[in-house]
């Protein structure tokens, strides 16, 4: 796709960002973040496009550590979020630090 | 349909999903639901992606993801409920790390072969990544309290600027065209330099809006990193994520009554700054809160202690207070009330006006009775009372109401008060308790916040 074509995606994806959000209640800034932190975990997906054309051991080392933190990056990220909004499941009974 | 045209939907679909999630998540019904939209969108944008004809190296792209799991997995799992703002800070710093090695690979490949419009976004994303994946492990190890991270570094200011101007610099070397892997790697540690300096003097209760902006960071980052490889999912969910979390950002930064500027500049600055008063100081910031957090906070209670006072009765809210606490009730919160002997203006103001408002009397308890349960309470709700619920009366020996007995609201899990301003009780002594880390305050007339929050307790 060429440049502009991408700027135009670009833009109208931050529009969409700064509306999707409105006013989000204290409680849920928290999981909010670790919900939109593992969102941008799609970096793996840039990490898995480059290994097959990256050439030499130093450059596949670099991506398969990406393709790992990536994974860490979205793997965590929304199982900490899913933990972190347990708490809004009805009556958790005891068990909770 | 070609390969490619199936990928560019299943990517569309995930977009979708994306932007529902985001939306399910920011509200409290929702948002277990939304971040499984999130994730399902994700799944779908990894398969598209696998789809890619340029994919190769399959057996390390799997080692890869392997390695990832099994580190991921088992500390997302395993992680406290109060360790989670750090938790959150590492799995940040990992996608800006992620970035920040995208585009080092990206550049030894190509290096200033790569058209402007590649070069420019992959200086940028590795700029921003390891700014994001550095600073964001300094604001782990500092919400860790690892070693030398708990001092108070000052006077930083001067040395970041020069920082970022100088790996700017370098990125503006580079995109004019000097190729130099070295320079590339140069850059990079003076932006990680930079990430550790300017997180480092920043105090820990103000660690989540740092971590809240290094998220939007390293969104812009992948977005940019998106530009540079020509796939539009990391374009989309980078971008939506750089936006949401600058929104997200200030509005944690206005909960906390700062500014995003203040808590970086001022964190910075703190040789002369707003800081410099001492410890003492920082810990008198109060935090409000909305009558939706306090809906919220109040339904997923197990036991609520309501703690009326002079601003209940001035207000007429006790017929609200009542009804807020029927509401209560039928979703299985256990209420009580907590009834200082002195609370109001003469003994028994509280019992009768709440009796006007049909509370049950057994729900009423006297100071001796209720003490004992605060340990055990999830919210103290504190409706206008203020020198009753001092601690000072315990722990001040200078305090005019040192040796008063008084209802230890400051036991219970989580305290909110609703105020109608910072003014001091009808003693006059300030209320250290408005100080606390467990506090919120609501405020505004009485009547009218118990109203609004049982309106958010029944919209939930």
């Amino acid at each position: 796709m060429d440049l502009l074509g991408e700027l135009a995606i670009l833009v109208l994806a931050a529009f969409v960002g700064f509306e999707v959000i409105s006013k989000v209640p204290n409680t849920l800034h928290t999981p909010l973040m670790s919900g939109t932190n593992a969102i941008h975990g799609i970096v793996l997906l840039g990490a898995i496009l480059v290994i097959g054309p990256a050439e030499g051991l130093l450059e596949d080392l670099l991506l398969v550590v990406a393709i790992a933190f990536g994974t860490i990056n979205v793997v965590g990220g929304f199982l900490v979020t899913d933990r972190m909004l347990g708490m809004f499941k009805r009556k958790p009974e005891a068990g909770e630090e | 349909m070609s390969r490619a045209d199936l990928i560019s939907l299943l990517y569309i679909v995930a977009f979708a999903l994306f932007i529902v999630g985001l939306r399910m998540l920011s509200g409290p019904r929702t948002a277990v639901r939304g971040n499984q939209v999130a994730a399902t969108g994700m799944a779908i944008a990894l398969v598209a992606t696998l789809l890619d004809e340029r994919i190769g190296d399959w057996g390390l792209i799997v080692a890869g993801v392997a390695i990832g799991t099994v580190i991921g997995v088992p500390s997302a799992r395993s992680v406290k409920m109060t360790a989670m703002p750090q938790m959150v800070a590492l799995f940040n710093g990992v996608g800006g790390g992620a970035v920040a090695l995208i585009s080092v690979v990206e550049y030894r490949d190509a290096g200033a072969e790569l058209p402007a419009d590649a070069l420019i976004p992959i200086l940028f994303a590795a700029l921003i990544g390891s700014i994001s994946f550095w600073g964001s492990n300094v604001a782990f190890a500092k919400l860790q309290e690892l070693g030398v991270t708990k001092r108070r570094f000052r006077g930083l200011t001067v040395p970041n600027a020069v920082l970022a101007v100088v790996a700017v610099g370098l990125a503006v070397v580079l995109a004019a065209g000097m190729e130099s892997e070295g320079l590339f790697w140069l850059m990079l540690l003076v932006a990680g330099v930079l990430g550790v300096t300017a997180v480092l003097p920043i105090g820990g209760a103000d660690m989540p809006v740092v971590i809240s902006t290094l998220n939007a960071f390293t969104g812009l980052s992948a977005a940019a990193a998106g530009i540079a490889l020509d796939n539009t999912a990391l374009i989309v969910a980078g971008m939506l994520v750089g936006a949401s979390g600058s929104i997200l950002t200030k509005q944690m930064a206005e909960a906390m009554n700062r500014s995003v500027a203040s808590v970086f500049l001022g964190g910075m600055g703190a040789g002369a700054g707003a800081l410099a008063a001492g410890d003492d100081d920082v810990d008198r910031t109060v935090r409000s809160t909305s009558a939706a957090d306090v809906a919220i906070q109040l339904s997923y209670a197990r036991l609520v202690v309501v703690v009326p006072g002079y601003g209940m009765a001035v207000a007429q809210a006790q017929r609200a207070v009542a009804d807020l606490a029927g509401a209560l009730e039928q979703r299985g919160v256990e209420v009580l009330y907590g009834i200082h002997p002195v609370a109001g203006r003469m003994p028994g103001h509280m019992n009768v006006l709440l009796a006007e408002a049909d509370v049950p009397y057994e729900q009423l308890r006297e100071m001796d009775d209720i003490n004992g349960e605060f340990a055990r309470t999830d919210v103290a709700l504190v409706i206008g009372a203020n020198d009753v619920t001092n601690p000072a009366a315990r722990s001040v020996p200078d305090s005019p109401i040192y040796g008063m007995p008084i209802l230890d609201v400051d036991k219970s899990g989580s305290v909110v008060v609703l105020k109608r301003s910072m003014a001091s009780g009808f003693a006059g002594i300030d209320n250290p308790l408005f100080y606390g880390e467990k506090t919120a305050l609501l405020f505004g007339d009485a009547k009218a916040s118990v109203a609004e929050v049982l309106a958010e307790v029944n919209a939930l």
